[in-house]
């Protein structure tokens, strides 16, 4: 449980620390983002589906979370 | 651990809300001069519009902002193209068939270069999409807008209007 | 070229400071502490975000969905719709049903075939600032013996330039359990979700992204109608059934990693591997593997297989030696040695493509999946000629099918 919240205090705080960073270049410039802006690069296409799909394991199986988040895309401002 | 994670949140929470996002700069120095094909097909080069103004748009197909901005820059375009004033559209895709295929079901009226190569776009630093540059009639760099969102249009007409003055 | 961006100095300053005055946590180790603090001050001084984020784009989806496997047949709608007010708000709403009809393994050894309505609506809230997005959510589901409730705070933030994207989110639910057959039987189960996420940008190829979610429960967890079955050599099967009986808190961890990489014929590769473990001793992996094709510009081609495993709950057996043998007892197939695998194929297809009035794209979907169920421990009752320990082990199959439509305006 200790090793737990050590674990996890050191992860955010790495993100945070990094989130500073932002003189990093990025290796990925806006102008080459056109296949992560393609729809078939998105991890939640639809939505609807998808949490239908947890709902159907999640209601049959015992593990649970971690199925999801966002980020990607076009990177458009 | 609960309390530390909910201690967490209040923090970044707090954090972020200090922070103030700006999003438009001062720019200074000459403007790259570059030579692109067009989508009339001639070949259209920076520096024969010295003694204009100039907003250069850098935009691609697939970016939502930038699609909801042409309108907006055309009818920039058209209501100060007298006064020495021109929007050049740059479209930063590696492939212009669907940038193309954009321009034919919403036409614009001001020139769109195609910048398949990158050339001018990794010469402009572009890191923002869409991302804007105003050029003065003397071809010095004068402003900058990354990213669009509605009301900037209100920005655009008053330095539009500050450099066609000079 | 160099571009000397306003918002520098004045509210770094300002932030760091009034940072400093933020009350000290009260409690934690000292190194919990310093971390705390040193994180918070830098962040302070450098998250200054040089961009916008934008909220997605305007949606509505109307799906019906189907199951149909082992007994149990569950159909219903699922209504969701995603609107932006302005440039900064935008507010999603879900109605979802679920129709049950079960005549599972478990119910027609134990009870008699039912039927049931369960109904869950949702409202949420997403808020743009900067390059963070901040998401409150409510969800109410409703059944005959099931009340659940679900609040759930939600934070995204992009950084570097898109190139990496962190997500935060905490949800806490209070249920309460009924019994359709005691009208005085009520308990309530209260539920708390840890999540972190990171999605990173790869290459212009490749995206992947690291899930982690830690989830607490109390209360009743588990099943008023679920017994489980002990030797009873007084019986004529020769075993019994007796209520089961669970440990009432719970503590999980899982942990995953998922891929996408570009196929230059706009298509896409997608892998993901999950690992799971929890205080009940069960561990589950799984792994899943599709792939996504465009065809003609408006179709979609999906095709995925999926393979999970589990290790059974240590208080899980199929059969024990007496009723009350453990301090906590269970016959829930879904706690035992099992392993599931699952294909699927997905058709989809963009009737408005290029926009059309106040819609810029619609597309109407299929997707049908297929899942095998093979129990390592449970063993199939219904069989009353075999030993008791010794009948067949339970196995079944699945039909889950979707069939929906999508608009963006």
């Amino acid at each position: 449980m200790n090793r737990q919240r050590l674990i996890k205090t050191l992860v955010v705080s790495a993100i945070l620390l990094l989130s500073g960073c932002t003189n990093i270049e990025p290796w990925v410039k806006p102008y080459e983002r056109a296949h992560l802006a393609d729809p078939v690069m998105q991890f939640n296409r639809n939505p609807v589906a998808d949490a239908y799909f947890i709902h159907v394991t999640q209601s049959r199986e015992s593990a649970r979370g971690a199925e999801g988040g966002s980020g990607g895309g076009c990177g458009c401002n | 651990m609960k309390q530390c994670i909910r201690q967490w949140f209040a923090t970044v929470l707090t954090s972020i809300l200090l922070t103030t996002p700006v999003f438009a700069g001062i720019l200074s120095g000459e403007a790259p001069d570059f030579t692109l094909r067009s989508d009339t097909g001639e070949n259209i080069r920076l520096s024969e519009y010295r003694g204009e103004v100039v907003l250069i748009n850098f935009w691609a197909s697939w970016c939502g902002p930038c699609r909801q901005e042409m309108p907006i820059l055309d009818e920039l375009h058209n209501q100060y193209k007298g006064l020495g004033f021109t929007v050049l559209g740059v479209n930063v895709e590696q492939d212009p068939q669907q940038a193309r295929k954009l321009l034919k079901n919403m036409p614009v009226s001001f020139p769109v270069l195609f910048d398949d190569r990158s050339v001018v776009s990794k010469e402009y630093d572009v890191i923002a999409m869409p991302s804007t540059v105003l050029v003065d009639r003397d071809g010095n760099m004068r402003y900058l807008h990354k990213g669009y969102k509605p009301g900037l249009e209100q920005v655009y007409l008053e330095q539009v209007r500050e450099l066609i003055r000079e | 070229m160099a571009a000397t961006d306003s918002q520098n100095t004045a509210p770094a300053r300002i932030g760091s400071a009034i940072c400093r005055t933020l009350p000290a946590p009260s409690m934690g180790r000292i190194g919990e502490r310093v971390g705390i603090w040193v994180t918070s001050l830098l962040l302070c001084l450098c998250c200054m975000p040089t961009h916008a984020g934008v909220l997605p784009d305007d949606r509505a989806d109307a799906m019906y969905h189907s199951y149909d496997g082992g007994g149990v047949e569950v159909d219903g709608p699922s209504v969701l719709v995603l609107k932006k007010l302005g440039e900064s708000v935008a507010l999603t709403g879900n109605y979802y049903v679920d129709s049950v009809s079960s005549a599972s393994i478990d119910v027609v050894t134990t009870a008699s075939k039912y039927t049931e309505e369960r109904t869950e609506v949702s409202g949420g809230i997403d808020y743009l600032y900067g390059n963070s997005t901040m998401s409150l959510s409510y969800t109410n589901s409703n059944e005959d013996d099931y009340k659940g409730n679900n609040a759930s705070f939600g934070i995204s933030i992009d950084m570097f330039n898109n190139m990496t994207t962190v997500a935060l989110g905490y949800a806490y639910s209070w249920d309460t359990v009924e019994n359709n057959l005691d009208s005085s039987f009520s308990k309530d189960v209260n539920r708390q979700n840890y999540h972190l996420g990171l999605t990173q940008v790869i290459t212009k190829d490749m995206l992947m992204e690291f899930n982690f979610e830690t989830i607490t429960d109390e209360g009743f967890l588990n099943n008023p109608y679920r017994s489980v079955r002990f030797i009873d050599t007084g019986s004529p099967v020769g075993f019994s059934f007796a209520p089961e009986k669970y440990p009432n808190t719970r503590t999980s961890n899982a942990a995953s990693i998922r891929t996408l990489y570009y196929l230059p014929w706009r298509a896409s590769v997608f892998g993901e591997y999950r690992f799971y473990d929890d205080t009940w001793d069960i561990r589950a992996h799984n792994i899943e593997l599709g792939y996504t094709h465009t065809l003609w510009d408006r179709w979609v081609l999906e095709a995925k297989y999926r393979y999970y495993t589990q290790d059974k709950a240590e208080f899980y057996s199929d059969l024990f030696s007496g009723p009350d043998v453990q301090n906590f007892m269970g016959r829930d197939k879904e706690l035992s040695n099992f392993d599931s695998h699952t294909i699927g194929l997905g058709l989809s297809y963009d009737f408005i493509h290029d926009g059309w009035s106040y819609i810029d794209r619609g597309s109407i979907n299929l997707q049908w999946e297929h899942i095998w169920f093979n129990y390592d421990d449970f063993r199939d009752i219904r069989d009353t000629s075999a030993t008791p320990g010794k009948e067949k082990l339970y196995s079944f199959d699945a039909n889950v099918i979707t069939a929906f439509l999508s608009i963006w305006f």
